[in-house]
């Protein structure tokens, strides 16, 4: 049997890749994608403690977490679409009207 | 056992119910009628009820008069505890029925003299809200319940003398009177908090009986007893209308006519002595504030009552009088004769408010002309003013078997006998000026010759409503002063029907003072003689002044020119004050707290740190980029910094 270290260290470095994705990459569609790799590296830990400990819980949050991020999905995709359509880029730079 | 004594509470009530029906509907009201006997039976039934607890009250043994009437628990903080309850005893009761047995008369007359005026419904919701605070101050059984209706007098005084507030009044409006009352008012107000809060640091508790049972176990002239009596006693003068603080009663004048009855003659501004008679007992400790009371009512009694020898306008005359006999009200105070003040108090009350409404009868006649120069003749068209006014006018002076000489005598031969004859001597001079003001008054208004133009305009006597009341506060102010016939004309042992009744309340602070009255019976006859045979000669004198030898009075105040001017201004008080406490006042005020303190000091602080704080945000604003990832930056160093302490812990 594969150690709980193993998946753990797995999802830690998922974990990396996603935010250092939404921290540096400006393209939105990325830095969207890289969220979707930071929920999925926390399913995955969440999976295999609930596997190792023997209890359900964690499974049953991943599912929430998955209807959650689909749901995400849907609502990110359609602000990127009207951001793109206003302001014709999808670079997150140039996206930064919210301020003083 | 049935007792009345647990209808005290509606004596409170109905004035309040009047004040709120008047205060609230009256507007709509259209029926002047109705608002006035809605206003007038408030009191009345107050009056009735209080007549009934006094009748059971006389009926009732000695330990049992005195009751306390709980209401409900007003301030409760640890130990410290103030309750609304009323004391109903026999100087409350007294004062309630003369308050409301007075008020009542006077509310009536007020029907009539107000008539058409277009604040009726305002001037009446008044004057029950005024009745209702006078019965908290009298029937309050603890200082702070006392206060709360000290101050609603004021309150009321301030909104009735400045009722017509549109109306020009000497060199302002009547708002000007309106606040000076107030203003003057506050100074002894301030006194009399301070003793509040010296009677709570040195008693604990505010409740009058738990106070007078404490003081009692000090010992006589006590420091800070002399210090809680000295500052109760500012408190009076400022109510009261005594030196330094009497300035404000004059210029009250500049309200409606029944206004300066009730509250500057006849009840309100009897508060202070009322205060000083309910703490008796605190007042016979300190001799020191005792001999002051004296000392200040004796001067006040005769500087407005020199005052008083020339002011022209019939109002002003009477408040002036009004200050003096006030003064000696203080005088039976000082030499420890509590109920004898308490006696003046009442007869005054009687031919004072009697005096006002004659005056007001008059001033309605003739067109709210005030001044007594354009009046005289005026006996034929007021009949009933004009006799009614004599009388008070008899009484007031002193002239024997009238209220006023049962009252003003007793009080003189207390001066002589418990005080010293320079005390009686004063009082003496005091009481002829007395006698002299009044018929010149007398004389000039309603004798000789009219000043005025008779074809022009007929001076008409006031309807029944006005004249009603002056007949019976007339037979009160003749017959009022048998209840107290002293020891020495009692020849039918009638005894001291008002001193018996009254003395319980006083006995331990007479036991304090421990009096020995000297002089004998003669000396008393004899300083009675004296004294009503002044009063007598002084009204013959003025008679005979301003009826025949006006020339001789118009050349005496020619050749006594300065003095003459210097009364006339009345002594140049309210100059000196206006020179020494206003102008510096105000200019403190001007070139220090507004031009330094308010300007350079809080302007400038204000608008640095309004300053300060646009700088600040002109620098943190560069925090807020507008980039997502700036901020998501922040979140992750966020989480590192959290996991290191988590760590490090």
């Amino acid at each position: 049997m594969i150690p709980l270290d193993y998946y753990l260290i797995l999802s830690a470095f998922l974990f990396t890749t996603g935010m250092l994705g939404v921290l540096i990459r400006r393209n939105v569609i990325v830095v969207f994608m890289s969220i979707e790799l930071m929920l999925n590296a926390v399913n995955l830990s969440l999976v295999a403690f609930s596997s190792f400990i023997g209890n359900p819980a964690g499974q049953i949050l991943v599912f929430f977490v998955m209807t959650v991020a689909a749901a995400e999905a849907a609502v990110g995709l359609a602000i990127i679409i009207s951001l793109f359509r206003n302001k014709l880029t999808i670079n997150i730079n140039e996206i930064n009207i919210l301020k003083w | 056992m049935v007792t009345t004594y647990w209808l005290t509470p509606y004596i409170l009530f109905f004035p309040l119910l009047g004040f709120l029906i008047n205060g609230l509907f009256g507007r709509k009201f259209k029926n002047e009628n109705l608002i006035g006997w809605i206003a007038t039976s408030a009191v009345a039934i107050s009056f009735l009820i209080a007549v009934a607890i006094f009748l059971e009250m006389i009926s009732l043994p000695e330990e049992e008069k005195s009751k306390i009437v709980d209401l409900f628990n007003w301030i409760s903080v640890g130990s410290f505890k103030v309750d609304f309850s009323l004391q109903v005893d026999q100087l409350s009761i007294l004062m309630t029925m003369i308050v409301t047995g007075v008020g009542s008369l006077i509310h009536m007359y007020a029907i009539g003299y107000m008539h058409g005026d277009s604040g009726f419904w305002r001037f009446f919701a008044y004057l029950n809200l005024f009745i209702f605070a006078m019965l908290v101050l009298v029937l309050a059984d603890n200082f702070l319940l006392m206060f709360l209706g000290w101050e609603g007098v004021g309150v009321c005084s301030y909104l009735l003398i400045g009722f017509w507030y549109d109306r020009k009044f000497e060199n302002g409006t009547t708002g000007d009177a309106a606040k000076k009352a107030f203003i003057v008012n506050r100074i002894g107000d301030f006194g009399f908090l301070l003793a509040i809060f010296f009677i709570v640091s040195k008693f604990g508790t505010l409740n009058f009986q738990n106070v007078f049972a404490q003081s009692s176990l000090l010992t006589s002239g006590d420091a800070i007893i002399t210090t809680i009596t000295l500052l109760l006693f500012l408190g009076a003068t400022g109510k009261s209308a005594q030196i330094p603080l009497y300035v404000w009663l004059p210029d009250a004048m500049a309200g409606p006519t029944p206004v300066s009855a009730l509250i500057h003659a006849a009840t309100m501004v009897t508060a202070g002595v009322y205060m000083v008679a309910r703490c008796s007992i605190l007042f016979a400790l300190a001799p020191t504030t005792l001999a002051v009371v004296a000392v200040i009512g004796i001067l006040t009694a005769l500087v407005a009552g020199s005052i008083g020898l020339v002011q022209n306008d019939i109002k002003k005359v009477l408040a002036y009088s009004t200050v003096s006999q006030l003064g000696y009200m203080f005088v039976a105070m000082g030499v420890g004769a509590f109920s004898v003040g308490i006696f003046h108090l009442m007869t005054h009350a009687f031919f004072k408010a009697l005096l006002f409404l004659g005056a007001g009868s008059v001033i309605h006649a003739m067109h709210h002309e005030q001044n007594i120069q354009n009046m005289g003749g005026l006996k034929k068209y007021l009949p009933i003013t004009y006799k009614t006014f004599f009388i008070a006018a008899l009484a007031i002076s002193g002239v024997p078997f009238f209220s006023g000489f049962f009252s003003k005598d007793e009080i003189l031969w207390k001066a002589f006998s418990n005080g010293s004859f320079t005390l009686w001597l004063m009082g003496i001079i005091g009481a002829a000026m007395t006698a002299f003001y009044m018929f010149r008054l007398v004389t000039l208004t309603f004798e000789g010759k009219s000043r005025f133009d008779e074809h022009k305009f007929h001076p008409h006597e006031s309807p029944k409503v006005m004249t009603t009341p002056l007949i019976i506060l007339a037979i009160l102010s003749a017959v009022g002063g048998f209840v107290a016939i002293p020891h020495a004309l009692d020849i039918f042992h009638f005894g001291n029907k008002f001193d018996e009744f009254l003395n319980p309340i006083f006995s331990t602070a007479s036991f304090k003072l421990r009096q020995i009255e000297h002089g004998s019976l003669w000396t008393e006859y004899l300083l009675m003689i004296t004294s009503s045979s002044i009063a007598i000669g002084a009204i013959f004198l003025a008679r005979n002044f301003y009826l025949n030898k006006i020339d001789f009075v118009n050349s005496i105040s020619l050749k006594f020119k300065k003095s003459y001017n210097i009364l006339l201004n009345k002594y140049f008080v309210d100059e000196a004050y206006e020179a020494t406490i206003i102008k510096p006042i105000s200019r403190v005020s001007d070139k220090f707290l507004y031009q330094i303190i308010d300007v350079k000091v809080i302007d400038n602080f204000l608008n640095f740190s309004a300053k300060f704080i646009d700088w600040l945000s002109s620098v943190l604003v560069k925090i807020q980029s507008g980039v997502v990832q700036d901020y998501a930056v922040v979140f992750v160093f966020g989480i590192v910094i959290l996991f290191g302490i988590l760590f490090v812990v």
